[in-house]
């Protein structure tokens, strides 16, 4: 308890804390975050509607415009779709199915990403040229297209979005974790630790991994707002997430079809709330870059 | 630098022989192409037929080799649904995704560069703020909800452009070009759609190279030699400013064509990128595939060009 306290402590007088207060930005940024992680932790009990419970649903509610404008139902703030479907309830359940994704993939990502980038660095030789010449080729194809080409070989499903995601996501981990395990086992301190005849394994866990940790929380961070982004794009194009688990990107694709006849509202919205979360996370994401990056101070 | 260049184009060709052993694995583990080929009332005997026809019956290893056989011919198959060769199709389509392309990068440049330029050179202005936000913005929203507010504002209510398809093309030098003014109008949502995610990250960049330029002494000494503050950014600062950016051509090319896919999508545009949305749809494998290869092959390309030119560009940095 008195660790907890003492960690707590140590972080609220920490150099990072202090220039966090000073800075709206990053202020502005974990709001947002925070906004949307009260969203779609109680927001399914708030909003009046589950939408995907068809007993719920009534054609007669189908295409309302949000509450501002002529024929606005006080139901309904931000309209509804063509099944009478609450566009706020759907924007509050499709959050939660791409944050879902956005974070699991990217805990997959960073796992695996990582366990691979020390072993390369820490062992090196035939293992690490493989592990990396298979990075490499991974970067010469944009993530979204990786991404879209394994989606079509799997066909829909969150399952798979996690595996197309984690398959294009964890190169970056490898990448920066290879390069710093690299430094580190170089210092004297892993060297310590080898003539005192440490197992490989404890001096990985022990020694080396908490130092090369700290760039990771950047990538980390800026990479959930990316997946939220990919995520949404497969889900447009009609491989990502089944229509049964609509996530933020699915549900401009339904109002898509519709924006023709100037129903806006089905599909601007949940656009406006998946840029909205992602600012936020980039907002954050730019501020850590700042501090945890020694090299641009 | 021979030496160099060799080792180079045994990588090229050794990614490529990667990607295609990747995509061919990919395509044989993914649903079976047969009854894309016979009609819904076949009989055994003719789906048997229909798999020796497509040389499914034979082992995995001897399908490969007929595959790569076939690519190295120039030979990527007929497309299921067109019954024309895929390649044709791809080839046919290539010009319009071009030009949004082309485009798309024109705008990001005009665009970025004065923009990031000043930011850089004034990073605490209040403007500079805004910039950064603006570009924050643009990298935070998704390109293809952009798309769709744009057609939205702009087809739907003011009906002041064409929401979707190409307009009239005229054919210059045996490529359809969008050189007339259907086409063009036709040509702006799409581009404009396609250019903002590359823009704000352009911007980004510009920003920090140059905030890294103007703290070096040739910037002190330029101003103290009396160049003007024009002179002092354009010449000195961005000059230099853009060397790195050499470096991320290749990868904002790579995103401009993956992002094309939503953005043709969208706006029905015919270009390669709506192509593999349909052929993926419809399980048209053999277009699928020649457009991997096809992509694979233009970045493996453009990343070698660009390789070589940075080294061209900066007499510092030495080839290995």
């Amino acid at each position: 308890m008195t660790a907890i306290t003492a960690g707590v402590e140590r972080f609220f007088a920490s150099e990072l804390f202090h220039n966090y207060r000073r800075n709206l930005s990053a202020i502005l940024g974990s709001l947002i975050i925070l906004l949307f992680a009260g969203m779609v932790s109680v927001g399914p009990l708030l909003v009046a509607q589950d939408p995907y419970d068809i007993s719920q649903l009534d054609l007669m509610d189908s295409f309302k415009p949000p509450l501002w404008l002529e024929g606005g139902d006080s139901r309904f703030w931000l309209g509804t779709d063509g099944q009478g479907r609450d566009v706020l309830a759907s924007i509050v359940y499709g959050s939660r199915i791409s944050l879902f994704i956005g974070l699991t993939a990217m805990l997959a990502s960073c796992l695996i990403g990582t366990t691979l980038g020390l072993l390369a660095g820490f062992y090196r030789g035939r293992l690490d040229s493989f592990i990396m010449r298979v990075a490499d080729i991974q970067l010469s194809f944009p993530s979204v297209l990786t991404a879209l080409f394994l989606m079509s070989a799997f066909g829909t499903g969150v399952e798979k979005v996690l595996i197309a995601l984690t398959s294009v996501g964890w190169v970056v981990y490898a990448r920066t974790v290879r390069g710093s395990t690299l430094r580190e086992t170089q210092k004297e301190y892993v060297q310590a630790a080898r003539v005192s005849g440490l197992p490989n394994r404890k001096i990985i866990l022990r020694h080396v991994l908490p130092n090369v940790l700290t760039p990771l929380i950047v990538v980390a961070t800026i990479q959930v707002g990316t997946f939220v982004l990919i995520e949404a794009s497969l889900s447009f194009l009609g491989v990502g997430v089944p229509v049964t688990e609509p996530s933020l990107g699915l549900l401009i694709k339904n109002g898509f079809d519709v924006l023709f006849s100037g129903l806006w509202w089905i599909s601007v919205f949940p656009g406006l709330f998946i840029m909205l979360i992602v600012f936020g996370i980039n907002l954050l994401g730019d501020f850590l870059r700042d501090e945890l990056n020694p090299r641009l101070k | 630098m021979l030496g160099y260049l060799i080792k180079r184009l045994i990588q090229m060709v050794v990614v490529l022989w990667v990607v295609s052993v990747l995509v061919f694995l990919m395509m044989s583990f993914t649903g079976d192409p047969t009854y894309m080929m016979v009609p819904l009332d076949a009989t055994e005997e003719q789906i048997a037929q229909a798999r020796r026809l497509l040389g499914l019956d034979q082992s995995l290893l001897t399908q490969y080799g007929l595959f790569l056989q076939n690519l190295l011919q120039g030979d990527f198959g007929r497309s299921y649904v067109f019954r024309q060769p895929a390649l044709g199709l791809i080839m046919e389509r290539l010009p319009a995704t071009l030009e949004i392309v082309f485009l798309a990068m024109v705008l990001a440049l005009i665009v970025a560069v004065p923009l990031g330029v000043y930011a850089g050179a004034n990073p605490n202005r209040a403007g500079s703020r805004m910039v950064m936000a603006g570009s924050l913005v643009g990298i935070s929203l998704p390109g293809f909800w952009l798309g769709m507010v744009l057609i939205f504002v702009f087809a739907v209510r003011l009906q002041f452009l064409p929401s979707s398809g190409r307009g009239e093309t005229v054919e210059v030098l045996g490529l359809r070009l969008s050189l007339t003014w259907s086409g063009f109008t036709h040509l702006i949502l799409p581009a404009v759609t396609l250019s903002i995610g590359t823009l704000a990250i352009l911007m980004r960049i510009i920003r920090a190279e140059m905030m890294e330029v103007m703290k070096q002494d040739y910037i002190k000494f330029a101003r103290a030699k009396g160049v003007n503050h024009q002179g002092v950014l354009f010449k000195h600062g961005l000059k230099n400013a853009l060397i790195p950016l050499v470096t991320v051509f290749g990868l904002m090319l790579g995103d401009l064509i993956a992002f094309a896919t939503l953005t043709e999508t969208i706006f029905a545009w015919p270009g390669i990128g709506k192509l593999l949305v349909d052929s993926i749809y419809r399980g048209d494998r053999p277009v699928i595939v020649v457009y991997l290869m096809f992509v694979a092959f233009l970045f493996v390309v453009v990343n070698f060009t660009v390789d070589v030119l940075y080294a061209l560009i900066d007499p510092r940095i030495k080839i290995k």
